[in-house]
């Protein structure tokens, strides 16, 4: 249980950081906001429907996930705090343990203040709440697969503008903000060989009173990338700090 | 293991090797660093010291040879070895936005100790390195001399017996790393420490041994008496005056090759100086000598001798 006290350490660097938490949790919920209030009544399409918008923008908010666990890894593994550790006695599943749990209440902490504000805005409240979770979960852990994989990888000055792309692209090729069916194209090729597209679709469809059984295919696509982000991201880590 | 004379050895070298590719940055070391000891490995930078370091920490491999710490031969059992001994890296490894106390708990948590020992030992040792009254605060507003004595203390949080100080002072102002000099004083006997450094100074105030490095290889080993007496012929000359330009340096370099341009005056190294010789041609060049004096061979002369290099001092040269 080694883990545990490196996992306090971790959750405090990221809750004592206003700016990380005004980034990742509370700008989401704003964009959800501005968003929801321009569509009220008049929304062309579905999808900026405060139904539509609020489960897009919980899942563009886990790309914050990624940007916090990049950063976190990135300046421990530059600053020899990482070294310090790798020289005690912790083994690979501590560390890996350490760097992934405390960003679970996060991504709680965030789908709590999205759905709030789609509340808020008078989303319905109706849905089954377990596929939800269960989907925002799994998404969760490939969004800090990713961050470990961009943390083990790039520098301190280079992990906040890789996770902030991932950011844009879970923006643009989730289909958060435009109806990526529609748009198609190689645009909406690339989206749906991505996993973000599928995890909107399938939060959206929760919302719309789907359970579990409705989305499969989307669970699929969501749990294929997981497993190779999550994977790379191990793999990434132990191969930089044996370095 | 214990040596021919009944003392306990915590830390043998056997060969101990490391390459990267072409480049050998540690090649077959052997050293036997006794219980309680407080070791220097001097050297200047690139010449094999934290790579030592790393391999008895575990954290590289070696890549011929091994070693012994405690017993526990690092290749062998890396466990039973990281559990006795730890390590105050080169750079400060402290997280900025925990306080001391947190720091020092988390690091205790770490290595296993329980809550309650693990505060007992933080009070103790905010209290050894005069961080008590700071305790709370968030480390990352602390001043760079402060870092590093948590940094040092968060290493001592598993009581180990072994503690390994990697440049420990490296980038402190003279009068912080004075400081620490007496943080340090305070641990010999108690622990079996290696410092490395590649200030001259640090070794001679701290090491009861010293083994010179240079490219990876040990070219001397003694206590820095030892050391400085192999040196025993070797005289060091410093002037101070007026009018004293590069070129009349330039010029008596050319007879003394040792001989530099420091803050403290002109300072001439040499097996055998001439004095008459030296003030003579200072005063045909119309050098006003202010101030002269010789001085005993010090631990920069044995560092410049076996390496070619100047070690560094808090002057600068």
């Amino acid at each position: 249980m080694r883990f545990l006290s490196l996992a306090g350490r971790n959750i405090k660097e990221i809750y004592r950081d206003p700016a990380a938490v005004i980034m990742g949790v509370i700008m989401p919920a704003v964009l959800l906001l501005l968003f929801a209030s321009m569509g009220q009544g008049a929304a062309p399409v579905d999808i900026f429907t405060v139904d539509g918008l609020t489960p897009a923008v919980t899942v563009f908010s886990f790309g914050f996930l990624t940007l916090f666990s990049a950063m976190l890894l990135a300046r421990d593994r530059e600053s020899a705090f990482l070294t310090r550790l790798l020289i005690a006695p912790l083994k690979a599943t501590d560390f890996i343990l350490a760097y992934m749990l405390p960003f679970l209440p996060v991504a709680a902490l965030q789908i709590v203040v999205c759905l709030t504000a789609g509340s808020l805005m008078g989303m319905k409240a109706g849905f089954s709440w377990a596929p939800f979770l269960v989907v925002m979960f799994i998404l969760a852990v490939a969004c800090i697969g990713i961050g470990m994989i961009l943390g083990s990888l790039f520098s301190v000055n280079m992990a906040p503008p890789a996770g902030s792309l991932v950011v844009v692209i879970i923006g643009l090729f989730g289909g958060v903000w435009m109806p990526l069916k529609q748009v198609g194209g190689i645009f909406g090729a690339v989206g749906y060989a991505l996993p973000f597209a599928h995890a909107v679709d399938a939060a959206r469809a929760i919302v719309k009173g789907a359970g579990m059984g409705d989305i499969t295919v989307e669970l699929y696509w969501l749990l294929g990338y997981t497993v190779l982000f999550f994977l790379l991201g191990v793999f990434f880590f132990r191969w930089k700090t044996k370095q | 293991m214990m040596n021919d004379h009944g003392e306990w050895y915590s830390i043998q070298t056997f060969d101990l090797t490391r390459k990267y590719g072409a480049r050998t940055a540690v090649n077959s070391i052997n050293l036997s660093i006794k219980q309680g000891e407080l070791f220097s490995l001097l050297g200047p930078n690139g010449a094999g010291k934290t790579t030592t370091i790393k391999m008895l920490s575990c954290l590289l491999k070696p890549t011929a040879g091994t070693a012994v710490v405690m017993g526990h031969d690092i290749q062998k059992t890396p466990a039973a070895v990281k559990q006795i001994l730890n390590v105050s890296p080169q750079e400060t490894a402290i997280a900025g936005r925990l306080t001391a106390w947190e720091n020092l708990l988390m690091m205790g948590g770490v290595y296993g100790l329980s809550k309650e020992m693990a505060k007992k030992r933080a009070k103790e040792l905010l209290a050894l390195f005069d961080l008590t009254a700071r305790a709370g605060e968030q480390v990352r507003k602390f001043s760079g001399g402060m870092q590093r004595r948590l940094s040092i203390a968060m290493a001592l949080i598993s009581d180990p017996q072994v503690l390994f100080l990697d440049e420990p002072t490296l980038g402190l102002d003279p009068q912080s790393r004075r400081a620490m000099w007496q943080q340090i004083e305070k641990l010999k006997g108690e622990k079996t420490i290696l410092l490395t450094t590649h200030y001259l100074e640090e070794v001679d105030a701290l090491a009861d041994r010293v083994a010179i490095i240079k490219e990876g290889e040990v070219v001397a080993l003694g206590t820095p008496d030892e050391l400085k007496e192999n040196l025993q012929g070797m005289q060091t000359m410093v002037v101070r005056a007026q009018n004293l330009t590069m070129e009349i340096a330039a010029g008596l370099k050319k007879i003394y090759p040792h001989t530099k341009m420091k803050e403290s005056g002109l300072e001439i190294r040499a097996k055998e100086l001439i004095f008459d010789d030296i003030v003579d041609y200072l005063r045909e060049n119309n050098v006003k000598i202010n101030w002269l004096s010789m001085k005993e061979p010090s631990l920069d002369d044995v560092f410049l001798s076996l390496t070619g290099k100047e070690g560094a001092t808090d002057e600068v040269s």
